[in-house]
């Protein structure tokens, strides 16, 4: 069975409701506390990243299976300026703004599959998956 | 959005228990509020209870950090107490260490923590006194 709903990402409260579904949606897939507490930190960051440096836009919640497993997927779209160099960005420690530099390359090591696809000028969409 | 976190005082100690899933915001102004008020009270010790957080992501963890500096700077010791389990681990695998903050497992630790390490800051000061009296004495 699929569940799916999306979020706006528009203001830095978005970001406490995206947490707390992304805790609901991993309640239900009962997932164990740490990967429940992985995914939904891995959710912040990028979706932080995506209100400060893309200007918003929307998350997609979606309690699902992956190879019979129950599974979280989520997916995080911006409309900003794109990343130009991914490869950089995903570098621990580099920054374009005044963060730790840890909020791409951290969510990745969170979650059980991460997609990261950009156009400059186009936004940016993370995919992210955690599963039993 | 107007809610604030408390903060405590009791004695020389000031006592934060942050009880909710804390926006961006609402972390830097517990920070600014808190440097306030360990100028304003001339606090020596503060605690912060996060036995109530379910995450710590990079944001939080960095004004925990802050807030650390600030408070040290400001000569007011620091620490964090009640980290879940769950979240210590995925802090690590995030990359965040929190260095330079110090920890106890809960709030009776903590305190125990900073009763030590405040009076022993006042003795050394205290000894530091004593010399330069010494010295005040010989010196002439």
């Amino acid at each position: 069975m699929t569940t799916t709903e999306t979020l706006p990402l528009k203001q830095e409260t978005d970001i406490v409701t995206i947490r707390q579904r992304v805790r609901k949606a991993a309640e239900d897939a009962r997932l164990g506390l740490v990967s429940q507490t992985k995914i939904v930190t891995a959710a912040s960051e990028i979706a932080r990243n995506g209100l400060i440096y893309g200007g918003g836009g929307q998350c997609l919640i979606e309690r699902t299976q992956r190879e019979g497993r129950a599974a979280v997927r989520l997916v995080i779209i911006d409309h900003g300026p794109g990343i130009a160099n991914l490869e950089q960005a995903m570098t621990d420690g580099y920054t374009s703004g005044n963060g730790l530099g840890l909020g791409l390359s951290g969510a990745r090591r969170l979650v059980d599959a991460f997609e990261i696809a950009s156009q400059p000028g186009q936004g940016t969409s993370v995919e992210m998956w955690k599963w039993k | 959005m107007t809610a604030k976190i408390p903060i405590l005082k009791m004695g020389d100690y000031l006592l934060i228990s942050i009880q909710v899933d804390m926006h961006d915001q609402l972390a830097l102004d517990l920070q600014e509020d808190l440097t306030e008020q360990i100028v304003r009270h001339s606090a020596k010790g503060v605690l912060i209870d996060i036995s109530a957080l379910e995450i710590v992501d990079s944001f939080i963890g960095r004004t925990l950090s802050h807030i650390a500096s600030v408070a040290r700077i400001l000569d007011a010791k620091v620490i964090v107490v009640g980290m879940q389990p769950a979240v210590a681990i995925t802090l690590v695998e995030l990359g965040l260490s929190l260095d330079g903050i110090a920890t106890a497992l809960n709030v009776e630790k903590g305190m125990a923590w900073l009763q030590r390490n405040v009076n022993e800051g006042l003795r050394v000061e205290a000894e530091r006194d004593d010399d330069r009296d010494a010295a005040a004495e010989t010196g002439d």
